[in-house]
């Protein structure tokens, strides 16, 4: 990212008129409820038992398990993270998206070589949904897609030899700081040592050359992918570089986890965490630079957006260096508030505090007027949301800040403890799946590990409201008796829009068109629809408006929803 | 028509245009088999396309397609893990066929392979005759029916998706088409083009009273209207009783069809096995491959173009004499698929803009030879085929066209160069609409002419001190 400018001077009558002892009596620990579901919904006992009646018996019983209906004290045990059953078509994707689509590919100046036939690399080419603002005089290969396209030769003979003349070229055209190979699946098949080559050419060209075995095969989903990811980040760069001692003298230093900037929702959160005074290192991966994220070890907190992509980063980042981690989330203007002050309280600073209390006053003087005008015409307008591995909770906040009802969601990807929380993490059984994919051991770094906080700094936080290293999960924050699908497929899909009748689905492109054929609207929450930013407050204000548009627009009133014509039919 | 004798486009190109051809490929300029097997399954009635490999293949091509089409379109995915690399994939295919049947109800299963299960060597042949053993098949273990399964190899490093589509396309062939008493009918294969193309080839083929048996027809279900309650698998499509049809069709005519060497076309299969006469010809872009296509139609029918035909190519080339000082002297550079570029090259050459060099990620090796034999008196057109984008913009740079005609790919390199693209072929997933751009005959040939006509005016106009608004 380009340097920010300094932190705004922010007025000092304002400063000095925040309440300390108001902030600190703010409950931050308590889930927020989700808005109770719309008097006329359908039954969720038996609409549970619809969705999966028209499969066999086998396929029945394994789907009955990923849903659920919600109840929010006592969370229901609910499967995820399991092989999609073959030829039911689902949202998911691969090992290999989720290394190199999702985490590595946003980080804009290394050369990500794709190993592989040429529609891996192709199907993967970012142009638009990660976004980065790259300062003229550095390197940014966000529009290339690289790939060694190999053909029927290197599948008999191999393609290790390819493989070393592609990062040779690489490296001539444009002598980058690091170079990333990512495996597709002919190449665990045929042998290929892609980390061998990866050292080789590592000690031959004096740069950082990594390799990830991400085979598309591996485990059931891109989940694999992140974890593979995170595993090969941590191990090549985390750490591999200072912080300059210039930019070490604000205490207040952290690293964004899990916000790869779609649709410039890292720009969004840049900006306010400048303007409370808080040192952004890196992000994890929107709209960063390699450097960046090899000097992350020098933060003194972690916030992690998306929990399900970078969890096992911000742990093995305290196992190693002592940075604690804090879940936020940035979506939602309420949410926004709530995540700003939890980092006031992880710090203790009173000046801090009363920034950060500024800051969300002003912001937030900017988003009611307009949340109050949308309010007015989406309001008790219920909403379904099918998406990714943790923004199906993350975007509730947004439709709660609406008063829009959330009656219905699941993730794609996401583990159980996306769904329960982390206080149910160690119970989950490691299936074969998950087995294939290394849990690196970390242990404290003999020279850089430094607790930033002690056991009895931590527990003092847990006991004013604060808990580290912890996710709730999106359960206690839905409503009881809305309706948990995991893996939703398209028949489900369409079953629940026929029974809920929502105004808005929210979903990806994959079921885009079926939703709005349908007669609803879908938002797509994968690449914005080209919209954006979505994050923080100037973002709550863009989805308010883009929500508003979509629910209101004039061309629904020329499509009849299917349980219109039921009813006209009947 | 004169036919030259010319060098392989591979050899022609190391003379001519990048002098060293790097051994990666940045930014590809063609995507993978299996994208083009899915898109042509789906143009058969009731049909389901599955691919037997890791479920991201099925994931990434649908997001590609759906970008493209705006519409809704199914790929099933044996969802083959990494216990299935070492024991084989045969249950997952097997389970996955179950319940794509289950849910679906599809006449059909589109089967094609991907680069893991062609990599350990499955015997999908084998395994569809299993699964459809009328003793120990899926029918006698279930009870359930099970729909017609066709099978064709598609291993993304072995060709580009223009292949995988014609493998498939010949895969069905071969599994419906039967011999019988020949028929006046006609079949057309036209490659990959869009679904108003697909409308309008069935439009003139009609004109000259020719019953065609256009094979895929996605333009239904690629391109469907807005429907209460969306079908699982909306109406449309080529039927199984058409392609059986093609067997003892009068004639078989392929649009294009520059395939990788070991692809073969369905239109050669019918030709080979049941004596079907079989012409190739360009895409019909412009007045010149338009008359070769109708010409053909007029031979086929012994009708005379219809009215409303002539008047068309009338129109068109009205509209080329109203055009020709916007165009005349120009120069443009082309990337897409083989098949669409050489139509759209001649086009231009017939306009008097100069298509500078003519790109395609394609492998055929013949595209070169192509143009050449259609635009014999445009000797120095520079060819690339198996390129990337990374060549074309380096090419691009050297040879500053006033325009790029392509795919929304090239998108990047029209920003860094501000040159303006015209958008045509797939994908298109920066424009609405990409999936219904007529291209075709005379009148998308019009079409074509008055967007690239106008770009060219628009840049002048923009350019323009004075900002004239009256030509």
């Amino acid at each position: 990212m380009k340097k920010p400018e300094l932190a705004p001077t922010l007025p000092a009558k304002a400063l000095a008129a925040v309440d300390l002892d108001a902030v600190a009596a703010i409950d931050l620990s308590r889930p927020e409820p989700g808005l109770s579901m719309p008097m006329n919904s359908p039954d969720p006992e038996a609409l549970a038992k619809t969705l999966v009646r028209a499969y066999p018996p086998k396929v029945l019983r394994k789907r009955s398990r990923h849903i659920k209906i919600n109840d929010p004290v006592e969370i229901p045990k609910i499967e995820a993270n399991t092989r999609t059953a073959p030829g039911i078509i689902t949202q998911r994707g691969c090992c290999y998206a989720g290394c190199k689509g999702v985490v590595l590919g946003p980080i804009t100046d290394i050369v990500h070589i794709v190993h592989g036939p040429v529609g891996c690399s192709y199907y993967a080419w970012m142009t638009r949904r990660n976004q980065a603002d790259v300062a003229d005089e550095d390197q940014n290969f966000l529009n290339y897609a690289f790939t060694t396209d190999m053909s029927e030769n290197e599948i008999i003979f191999g393609g290790e030899q390819k493989l070393a003349q592609a990062i040779q070229e690489a490296y001539d055209l444009f002598h980058p700081k690091a170079i990333a190979v990512f495996s597709t699946c002919p190449v665990g098949l045929i042998g290929d040592d892609v980390h061998a080559v990866a050292r080789q050419m590592k000690e031959q060209l004096g740069i950082n050359i990594f390799g990830f075995s991400c085979e598309g095969y591996k485990g059931v989903s891109q989940s694999a992918g992140h974890h593979i990811a995170n595993n090969g980040l941590f191990t090549n760069v985390v750490g591999t570089e200072e912080l300059p001692a210039a930019e070490k003298t604000n205490p207040f230093r952290v690293n964004m986890l899990g916000e790869y900037n779609i649709g410039g929702d890292a720009f969004e959160i840049e900006r306010m965490l400048n303007r409370c005074g808080i040192q952004l290192i890196s992000t994890f991966s929107g709209n960063v630079q390699y450097s960046e994220i090899a000097r992350s070890a020098d933060a003194n907190l972690n916030l992690i957006q998306c929990h399900r992509s970078i969890n096992y980063m911000a742990e093995m980042m305290e196992s190693k260096y002592g940075i604690p981690w804090l879940k936020v989330n940035f979506i939602g203007a309420e949410s926004t508030a709530k995540s700003l002050r939890k980092i006031g309280r992880y710090f203790g600073d009173p000046d801090l505090i009363a920034r950060i209390e500024v800051v969300i006053a002003q912001e937030m003087a900017e988003v009611e007027p307009v949340r109050h005008q949308v309010r007015s015409r989406v309001n008790g307008r219920p909403v379904m949301l099918y998406v990714g591995g943790s923004r199906a909770h993350h975007y509730q906040a947004l439709f709660a800040d609406m008063g829009m009802p959330v009656v219905s969601a699941g993730y794609e990807f996401a583990h159980r403890d996306d769904y329960e929380g982390s206080a149910m993490a160690d119970t989950i059984t490691i299936d074969a799946d998950s087995r294939a994919i290394e849990e690196l051991e970390i242990g404290p770094d003999p020279v850089r590990f430094n607790p930033r906080k002690t056991e009895e700094e931590l527990a003092e936080l847990e006991a004013k409201g604060l808990k580290m290293h912890d996710y709730e999960g999106m359960m206690p924050e839905m409503a009881q008796g809305s309706l948990v699908v995991d893996d939703i497929s398209h028949v489900e899909l369409e079953m629940l829009i026929e029974a809920h009748k929502p105004a808005l689905v929210c979903s990806g492109i994959k079921d885009k068109y079926v939703i709005e054929k349908m007669g609803v609207p879908c938002k797509q929450l994968h690449n914005y629809d080209y919209g954006g930013p979505y994050a923080g407050f100037k973002g709550a204000v863009n989805f308010y408006i883009e929500i508003d548009r979509m629910v209101n627009a004039e061309v629904w009133r020329l499509v009849t929803p299917p349980w219109a014509a039921k009813k006209k039919s009947a | 028509m004169t036919t030259k004798t010319l060098p392989l486009a591979d050899q022609d190109k190391t003379a001519c245009s990048t002098p060293t051809k790097s051994t990666s490929t940045t930014n590809a300029c063609r995507m993978c088999m299996p994208l083009g097997a899915c898109l042509a399954y789906t143009g058969f009635e009731r049909t389901v396309p599955f691919l037997h490999g890791s479920q991201g293949c099925a994931t990434y091509i649908r997001r590609y397609l759906i970008s493209h089409f705006a519409e809704p379109m199914d790929i099933a995915s044996s969802s083959v893990g990494e216990a299935a690399t070492v024991f084989g994939g045969e249950a997952n295919l097997r389970t996955g066929v179950a319940n794509v049947t289950r849910v679906y109800s599809p006449a059909m299963i589109g089967l094609a392979s991907t680069c893991l299960t062609e990599t350990i060597g499955e015997d999908v042949d084998s395994m569809i005759r299993r699964i459809a053993h009328p003793t120990e098949g899926l029918t006698a273990q279930t009870g359930q029916e099970i729909p017609q399964l066709v099978f064709a190899p598609t291993p993304s490093y072995a060709g580009t998706h223009a292949d995988g589509f014609h493998a498939a396309v010949k895969a069905v062939v071969v599994e419906q088409a039967v011999a019988g008493e020949t028929s006046q009918k006609v079949n057309l294969f036209p490659g990959i083009v869009s679904t108003a193309d697909l409308r309008h080839l069935l439009e003139i083929s009609a004109g000259y009273g020719v019953e065609p048996i256009l094979m895929p027809d996605y333009s239904d279900r690629m391109d469907g209207s807005s429907a209460a309650r969306y079908d699982m698998i909306p109406e449309g499509g080529t039927t199984a009783d058409q392609v059986a049809a093609s067997g003892s069709a009068q004639a078989s005519i392929t649009l294009g069809g520059l395939v990788t060497p070991g692809v073969d076309l369905a239109g050669e299969y019918l030709a080979k096995t049941f004596s079907v006469p079989h012409s190739h010809l360009p895409m019909p872009i412009g007045i010149r491959l338009t008359d070769e296509f109708t010409d053909r139609l007029s031979e086929l029918s012994g009708a005379e173009m219809p009215t409303w035909l002539a008047k068309e190519r009338g129109r068109l080339i009205d509209a080329y004499i109203d055009g020709h000082k916007y165009g005349a002297g120009r120069t443009a550079i082309v990337f897409g698929d083989e098949d669409l570029v050489v139509g759209v090259a001649s086009f231009l050459a017939e306009i008097g803009i100069k298509p500078l060099l003519v790109a395609s990620g394609g492998r055929s090796g013949f595209l070169a030879s192509e143009i050449a034999r259609i635009n014999p008196d445009l000797p120095d057109i520079e060819v690339l085929d198996d390129g990337d984008f990374n060549e074309i913009e380096a090419r691009a740079k050297e040879l500053k066209p006033d325009l790029l005609i392509g795919h929304s790919k090239g998108y990047a390199t029209s920003r860094r160069l501000n040159i303006p693209l015209v958008r045509v072929g797939l994908p298109i997933h920066d424009r609405v609409g990409g999936q219904r751009l007529l291209h075709l005959g005379y009148r998308g040939t019009q079409e074509l002419f008055d967007r690239v006509i106008n770009t060219l005016i628009q840049v002048r106009q923009d350019e323009s001190e004075v900002g004239y608004s009256y030509m």
